[in-house]
C-alpha cells in the first residue's frame, strides 16, 4: 500500500514539477489555491448559469453530429405514425430521427432545452443578486456589462437554437422576427431581405441561424465568461458585511480544497436537475407543432419564457399606431413594443451603474456588498423593471390566462395595457417604503434591543417591558452602512457674482441625487446609540439578577436595557 | 335456512350482500337496458316521444315548434348531428347564459337524445348522425389528419387539440374529452363560434383523417409528462419552479453556514 502511494506520489510530484519548469504553473496553482470565495447561497447563482452553459456546450456537441441544417424538402419515413408521408425540410426531419430513432437522443435534446431556459433564469437571477446588493459598483462596473452583453448573447443563442428544428411553432417566431425587421423604417425591408436571403422565409435562413448558434455565439460567450471570470478574479469576490468584514478583505473558505469540492459537485447538481428534468418532462414537442409551412399558427403560440416580454408588448400594443405616410407604412404597433421598448429597458440596464455613480458622486471602490433595504431608491428601480418585465411575460400569456381562468382575452389586455403603466410606479413606491420601513426597524432594534415580554412594574406602579440588546455582531450588521446624503453642490454665483463654469452639470446631478436619497433613515450612530442607553432612571432596573446575560452586559459600558418610553 | 340465519351476524355478510345486490342490479339493467342499436332507424314513436321531451326541455327558448326566438335560433333544418352533438356533450339545455354554451355531463340518455334529434331532423333535412365507420379513427390517416388539423383548427384549437382562447371569454374547447362521433359532428354543424366544415370543405375521409390524428394524441407524449401541452409557458413556469428552486434549495444547502 505505502509502496503504491510513494509510486503514485513521485509521479504525481514528477508531473508537477516537469510542467512547473516549462510553464512556471506553480504560482499559478498556488495563488488560485489559496484564493478566497466567501460562503452565501447567492454567490452561486452564477456556477448554475455557468454549468448550464457547460451542459448545453455537451449535449449541444451530441445534437450537432445527427442534425442537419438544411431546408430541402423531403418526404419523412420513419416511425412516429402522425408525420408519415408528410413532406418537411431535411431540418425537420433529422430532428425527428434524432428524438426518436437515435438512441438517448430525446433525452439530449430536451437536457438541451431545458438547459438552455436554465442557463437564461439563471443569468435573470445572478443579474438580480449582483444589481440589489449594490455589486455593480466601481471596480466592477465593466464587469456589469460583461455579464448584460452575456445575458444578450444568451437570448441570441436562445433564440438562434429554438428556430432550429424548423417547426410551425419557430417558424412563427421567425416570422414575427422578420414582421419587427421590417418594422424598422427606411432600412427594414432591406433587412429582412439581407438576413433571410430574399422573400421570408427563403432557404437560407436555417443554416445561417445554425452557423450562429454553434460557432459564432457560443464563441462570443465563451470569451466572454473567460473575461468574466477573469474580472471576478482579478478583483477578488465582494462579500455580506458582517463583523471583520472589511472593504479591503475577503472572509471566507480558500478555492482549495473547500470551494473545488463545493463548487464541482455544485456541477454535478446541476447536471442531475437538468438530466432529471428532461428525463420526465416533455419540452418543445415539436412533432406535435408540425414541420414549418407559412400558413398555419396554432393557437398557444408563444415564445420561450426569456423572449415573452418582446411577444407581450406586442400583444398590449393598439393596432391603431400604424400610420401610411406617403405611401410608406411606419408601424409604430410593432416598433415600438418590440424595439424601443426592449431597447430602452436594456438600455436602462446596462448603464444603471454609471447612473448611480453619477448621483453618489462615489468614486471609491465597494467590495462590501448593500443590503437591499439600505439602497431603497436603487431596490426600488429594481424591482420596479422586473414589475414591467412580470407584466410583459403575463400579457404575452393572455390566452393560456383567458382559458386557464375563464376571462375575457379582451379584458385582461385591457387591464394589462393600464398594469404596464401604473404597476411598475406602484411596485416603485411600495418598495421604497418597505425599504425605509426595514431601516426604522434596524434603528430600532440597534437602539432599543429586542422585546423580551418581560413585564416589570416599578416600585411607583409604572410598567416596563424589559428589552435584550443586541449583541455586538447582530448590530454591526445594523450599524456598518454608512448614511448617504443628497449632494450639496456649490451656488450658481461665486462670491464676486460671477456666474460659475459648470453649474447646470452640477445641478443636474444634485437632482438626480435628490431622487436617490431625499427620503432616507441613517444608521444609528455610536452617540445615539450612547444617548439611548442612558435613560437614568431606568439603570435601577438593569442590575437585576434575573435578566440572564445583561449584568455582563453593563459592566462592559453602556447598557440597552429598558427602552424609551 | 337456519344455516343462513345463524350466520348473518357473520362480518362478512354485508360484503356478501353488497355484492349480490350489485349483481341483481346489474343482471337486471344488462336484461332491459335500450340497447344502442334500436336506436339506429328511428320511428313514429321516437319523434312522438322526441317532440314530448322538445316541448319539456327545449320549447322554452326555442319555441313550440321550434322556430326559434330571440337569442335562441330556430331548429328547423339544423339536423340529427347538431342536435346529438348539443344535447350529447351537456351544451343543451344550456346551463347558463353565457358568452358560449359550456359543455356538461349530459342530462339525456343515449335513447332520449336520439328520440330528440330524431324530431328536430323530422322538421327539415339536416345533416344526420354519422356511422361508425365515419368516425373509425382506425381507418383514417393521422399524418394526412394532422396536416389539415394544422392548416384548418390548430388556429384555434391549438396544435393538438387542447383548445384556445377567442375573444370576449369565448373559447375553443379541449378536443381530449371528444368522442369522434361528436368531433365529426362538430366539423359538420359548425356549433357556436366554429366555422362549418362541409363535405366540399373537409371530405368525410379528411374528416376520419382528422379524428384519427386526435385519436393519436391519446397515446401522450413521447417526452414524458406533456405538462399540459400548453406550450413554452408552461415550460417556463415549470424551469423557474423546479429548475432554479432545487438548485437555489441546494445553493442554500452547499452555502449554508454563512453569517
Amino acid at each position: 500500500m505505502s509502496t503504491r502511494a510513494t509510486t503514485g506520489q513521485r509521479a504525481a510530484s514528477g508531473t508537477a514539477d516537469y510542467l512547473d519548469q516549462r510553464t512556471g504553473i506553480g504560482t499559478a496553482v498556488k495563488g488560485f489555491a489559496r484564493k478566497i470565495f466567501p460562503d452565501h447561497w447567492s454567490f452561486l447563482l452564477g456556477e448554475i448559469a455557468l454549468y448550464s452553459f457547460i451542459v448545453l456546450i455537451l449535449t449541444g456537441v451530441f445534437l450537432t453530429m445527427f442534425f442537419v441544417p438544411s431546408m430541402t424538402l423531403v418526404v419523412y419515413e420513419g416511425p412516429f405514425a402522425a408525420m408519415n408521408g408528410v413532406e418537411m425540410s431535411e431540418a425537420f426531419a433529422s430532428t425527428l430521427d434524432l428524438s426518436f430513432e437515435v438512441t438517448g437522443g430525446l433525452l439530449m435534446r430536451q437536457i438541451h432545452h431545458w438547459a438552455a431556459l436554465l442557463f437564461m433564469a439563471a443569468i435573470v437571477t445572478h443579474m438580480m443578486r449582483v444589481f440589489f446588493t449594490g455589486a455593480f459598483r466601481k471596480p466592477r462596473e465593466i464587469n456589469w456589462v460583461v455579464g448584460f452583453v452575456l445575458m444578450i448573447l444568451g437570448l441570441a443563442a436562445g433564440f438562434t437554437g429554438y428556430s432550429l428544428p424548423d417547426d410551425v411553432l419557430s417558424g412563427n417566431g421567425l416570422r414575427i422576427t422578420d414582421g419587427v425587421v421590417k418594422s424598422i423604417p427606411v432600412v427594414g425591408s432591406y433587412m429582412s431581405y439581407f438576413i433571410f436571403g430574399g422573400e421570408f422565409p427563403g432557404e437560407h435562413i436555417i443554416p445561417r441561424l445554425f452557423t450562429m448558434h454553434i460557432l459564432l455565439i457560443p464563441g462570443l460567450i465563451l470569451a466572454l465568461i473567460g473575461l468574466h471570470l477573469f474580472l471576478v478574479v482579478l478583483h477578488k469576490h465582494t462579500h455580506f458585511p458582517g463583523p471583520g468584514r472589511t472593504q479591503r478583505n475577503v472572509v471566507g473558505f480558500p478555492l482549495f480544497p473547500v470551494y473545488v469540492a463545493k463548487a464541482g459537485g455544485f456541477f454535478f447538481i446541476v447536471f442531475g436537475v437538468l438530466a432529471l428534468m428532461a428525463g420526465t418532462m416533455t419540452i418543445n414537442p415539436v412533432w406535435n407543432y408540425g414541420p414549418y409551412d407559412p400558413s398555419p399558427v396554432a393557437a398557444g403560440a408563444q415564445p420561450d419564457w426569456y423572449m415573452l416580454f418582446l411577444e407581450g408588448g406586442l400583444r398590449l400594443m393598439p393596432g391603431a399606431t400604424e400610420f401610411v405616410i406617403a405611401g410608406y407604412t411606419l408601424s409604430l404597433n410593432v416598433l415600438i413594443p418590440a424595439v424601443v421598448i426592449p431597447g430602452l429597458l436594456f438600455t436602462a440596464l446596462a448603464a444603471y451603474p454609471f447612473i448611480e455613480a453619477f448621483a453618489t458622486g462615489d468614486k471609491r471602490e465597494h467590495h462590501l456588498l448593500d443590503r437591499p433595504r439600505n439602497a431603497p431608491v436603487r431596490t426600488a428601480t429594481g424591482v420596479a423593471i422586473l414589475t414591467a418585465f412580470f407584466i410583459l411575460l403575463l400579457a404575452g400569456a393572455n390566452d393560456l390566462i383567458a382559458t386557464h381562468f375563464a376571462m375575457s382575452l379582451n379584458d385582461i389586455t385591457y387591464i394589462f395595457r393600464v398594469l404596464f403603466f401604473v404597476a411598475p410606479v406602484v411596485a416603485f413606491w411600495a418598495t421604497k417604503r418597505l425599504c425605509l420601513g426595514l431601516q426604522r426597524k434596524d434603528r430600532e432594534l440597534v437602539l432599543h434591543g429586542h422585546e423580551t415580554g418581560r413585564i416589570v412594574r416599578f416600585a411607583n406602579g409604572e410598567y416596563i417591558e424589559v428589552h435584550k440588546p443586541l449583541d455586538e455582531y447582530e448590530r454591526w450588521i445594523r450599524v456598518q452602512h454608512e448614511a448617504r446624503r443628497p449632494l450639496e453642490i456649490l451656488p450658481a454665483h461665486d462670491e464676486r457674482g460671477v456666474r460659475r463654469k459648470g453649474y447646470h452639470r452640477d445641478a443636474l446631478r444634485a437632482r438626480v441625487s435628490r431622487f436617490f436619497y431625499e427620503d432616507r433613515v441613517e444608521p444609528v450612530t455610536p452617540a445615539e446609540l450612547a444617548a439611548a442607553h442612558s435613560h437614568g432612571e431606568h439603570d435601577a432596573l438593569e442590575g437585576h439578577p434575573s435578566s440572564g446575560g445583561v449584568p455582563a452586559e453593563i459592566a462592559s459600558g453602556p447598557s440597552v436595557d429598558a427602552r424609551d418610553r | 335456512m337456519k344455516a343462513i340465519a345463524a350466520r348473518r351476524h357473520h362480518r362478512l355478510a354485508p360484503v356478501a350482500l353488497l355484492l349480490l345486490a350489485l349483481l341483481v342490479t346489474g343482471g337486471l339493467y344488462a336484461a332491459l337496458a335500450p340497447s344502442a342499436a334500436s336506436a339506429s332507424a328511428p320511428s313514429e314513436d321516437d319523434i312522438a316521444a322526441g317532440r314530448a321531451l322538445f316541448q319539456a326541455n327545449c320549447a322554452t327558448c326555442h319555441g313550440p315548434s321550434a322556430e326559434g326566438r330571440e337569442g335562441a335560433p330556430s331548429l328547423i333544418g339544423v339536423g340529427a348531428a347538431a342536435v346529438d352533438f348539443q344535447v350529447s356533450t351537456g351544451r343543451m339545455p344550456m346551463q347558463m347564459d353565457g358568452v358560449q354554451a359550456q359543455a356538461k355531463p349530459p342530462q339525456f340518455d343515449a335513447e332520449e337524445t336520439s328520440q330528440l334529434a330524431a324530431y328536430v331532423a323530422s322538421l327539415g333535412a339536416g345533416p344526420a348522425i354519422p356511422s361508425a365507420e365515419q368516425v373509425d379513427p382506425a381507418l383514417g390517416d393521422a399524418a394526412n389528419g394532422g396536416a389539415l388539423f394544422r392548416t384548418n383548427c390548430a388556429m384555434c384549437h391549438g396544435a393538438i387539440g387542447k383548445g384556445g382562447a377567442l375573444s370576449e371569454g369565448k373559447y375553443a374547447p379541449n378536443l381530449g374529452p371528444s368522442t369522434p362521433t361528436q368531433i365529426y359532428e362538430a366539423m359538420q354543424t359548425g356549433p357556436q363560434s366554429m366555422p362549418v366544415f362541409n363535405d366540399a370543405n373537409l371530405t368525410p375521409e379528411e374528416k376520419r383523417d382528422i379524428i384519427a390524428f386526435l385519436g393519436e394524441q391519446d397515446a401522450g407524449s413521447p417526452g414524458g409528462t406533456d405538462l399540459g401541452a400548453i406550450g413554452p409557458v408552461g415550460e417556463g413556469i415549470w424551469v423557474w419552479v423546479v429548475g432554479m428552486g432545487l438548485l437555489v434549495a441546494c445553493a442554500v444547502w452547499i452555502g449554508a453556514k454563512s453569517s
